[in-house]
């Protein structure tokens, strides 16, 4: 394998009782990429997340970190090695400030204090939310909250960011800032995995993994994956495709 | 932004001169009940490290309060140990204790660990209570030694006492206000927001929570000792029954829990009314001093819910 892949999933299921959120998926990740996993309600994605970063037990597969098998390791042993995790409905820590907020990342990888706030105010120079430093975490908007998490993440110094639905429920024009600040994320050098809101997937994917019922039934560029048939089934049902031809 | 400027500094002198100075012009009474209210502030300190900031809602504090009372009184009464080191090995056996019934419950959400923490208390008492060779239900008698320092005892004067709890006081505040300030401190508070939160931040929950329920155990124990060394005789039920947990509980809470001093000013207030409305009102047997008692506990949480500190600092900010 070359030295530049990152993340390296193989063949991982995921049964709750009787129900398979995720059947052998395999995907891999190259450094500096920008990856999108995508898929109708319902297709594993956050449960895919969850497995490679350690939130659920993967039942079958194995999830490679750098060629290092992290299968079922501990989430905050899976952190420590560089994979950073958002989460669907967004997680700040309600009593503390912003700051506050990007410093409790930071001493993940600093000790002292004064190190940590320094780090947490470059950070937040970078993603834009200085000015709010002293805010009340709850204070904030949905946008800005999104942003104080992909901060908080960003504090980290993550190898790779995965974010899940990051983009969901903001405003066209928050949108569009929120997708700057992953360009500029990425730029520095740290590779992103994105799933679900298809503007932002189009505009910024490398590639995209498409996830129906738990499976992996397409990867490609954008542009394949959308001309493809399977995925207008995935998304539009039966019917859709029927009509279509 | 949390560090101390020199006005605070001053603050902090004056109140400590205060402290210093006020049990010399107290009557013996006034000094027991300040003594009582430090003890209490400690054990509020303890519950704040667990409670107000890792999220940890214990109401069975009163076992790690006996069990230090209980270690440096039997180590004194069979081994002829000093109270001073039994104070230390009752702190490491509570903190030990902590651990092992703390790791087990790790996972367990708000509700049902302090349901746990009460049964856990419970527990410890009913074992005291039969342990023949802690003397059961008749406790220990600490025995009478000439009075000094070193055998943490006292006979003229209720001075001393009051200097070593402003003393563990003082430690326990630091201990705490180190805590807060530290990357444990911003843990704890991320554990607390939520258990998925702190593992996305890289938080170790398990291995924090039981830092803050050992930290917790290991001040509460020392204050137990104190207290065996300060009334010399203890049975279970006046060191490890549960209104000793829940006024802990309530010290903190209506102090303001989450804030360093905040349960050093819900002592002042609580332990103060309750011993002098019982004092004056007790003794008439009307029980018109727990009613007393009970509404301001009522109007604090009504009104107040920050707590009493939380609502001073926000009116000083208002103020600014």
């Amino acid at each position: 394998m070359s030295d530049s892949l990152l993340l390296d999933v193989q063949g991982v299921s995921k049964y709750f009782g009787g129900l398979q959120a995720n059947e052998d998926v395999s995907f891999q990740v190259k450094k500096g990429e920008i990856v999108s996993i995508i898929g109708p309600n319902g297709a594993g994605k956050s449960t895919l997340f969850s497995c490679v970063t350690g939130f659920h037990r993967v039942d079958k597969g194995r999830v490679l970190f750098k060629g290092q098998d992290i299968t079922n390791r501990k989430p905050h042993a899976i952190v420590r090695l560089g994979i950073v995790r958002t989460f669907q409905i967004v997680q700040v820590i309600s009593d503390m400030t912003v700051l506050e907020n990007v410093m409790t990342g930071g001493f993940l990888r600093r000790t002292r204090v004064e190190d940590v706030r320094r780090k947490a105010e470059e950070v937040l120079a970078f993603s834009g939310l200085i000015e709010k430093r002293s805010y009340n975490a709850l204070e904030l908007t949905i946008a800005d909250k999104k942003r104080l998490e992909v901060s908080m993440a960003l504090a980290m110094e993550p190898e790779l960011l995965m974010l899940d639905e990051s983009m969901a429920g903001l405003t066209p024009v928050e949108l569009r800032r929120i997708i700057e600040l992953i360009r500029k994320v990425r730029a520095t050098a740290v590779t992103v995995v994105v799933e679900h809101v298809m503007e932002a997937v189009m505009e910024l994917s490398d590639r995209v993994i498409v996830l129906n019922s738990g499976r992996k039934i397409v990867e490609g560029t954008p542009k394949e994956v959308v001309a493809n048939p399977e995925v207008k089934r995935a998304y539009l049902g039966e019917r859709y495709n029927a009509v279509g031809q | 932004m949390r560090s101390i400027t020199g006005k605070q500094m001053a603050a902090g002198g004056a109140v400590l001169a205060l402290f210093i100075l006020l049990p010399l012009v107290s009557s013996p009474f006034g000094q027991h009940v300040m003594i009582l209210t430090f003890l209490f502030a400690i054990c509020g300190v303890a519950w704040n490290v667990m409670g107000g900031y890792a999220g940890m809602f214990s109401f069975g504090q009163a076992a790690f309060f006996g069990i230090g009372a209980y270690t440096s009184s039997f180590l004194l009464l069979t081994f002829q140990v000093s109270p001073w080191i039994g104070l230390v090995a009752g702190g490491f056996i509570s903190s030990l204790l902590a651990a092992a019934i703390g790791y087990p419950c790790s996972n367990l959400p708000g509700h049902y660990f302090a349901i746990a923490s009460i049964a856990f208390a419970e527990i410890v008492r009913i074992v005291f209570t039969n342990w023949q060779m802690v003397g059961a239900a008749e406790g220990l008698t600490i025995p009478m030694l000439k009075e000094s320092l070193a055998h943490f005892m006292f006979h003229s004067s209720k001075l001393p006492y009051y200097y070593i709890v402003l003393g563990f006081l003082l430690l326990a505040v630091a201990v705490c206000y180190w805590v807060s300030t530290s990357k444990m401190g911003y843990y704890f508070r991320a554990i607390k927001e939520s258990h998925e939160i702190a593992q996305v931040l890289g938080v170790d929950v398990v291995r924090y929570r039981l830092y803050a329920i050992m930290i917790s155990a290991f001040l509460t124990s020392m204050a137990g000792t104190f207290y065996a060394q300060y009334i010399l005789y203890i049975d279970p039920d006046s060191v490890m029954i549960l209104p000793i947990s829940v006024q802990i509980v309530l010290v903190a809470m209506l102090g303001g829990a989450g804030t360093v001093l905040g349960p050093v000013v819900g002592s002042a207030v609580l332990v103060p009314l309750s011993e002098y409305s019982r004092a004056w009102l007790g003794y008439k047997g009307t029980g018109m001093d727990m009613i007393i008692y009970g509404t301001l506990i009522t109007l604090i949480s009504m009104y107040r819910p920050e707590g009493v500190w939380g609502a001073i600092t926000n009116l000083m900010r208002r103020g600014k």
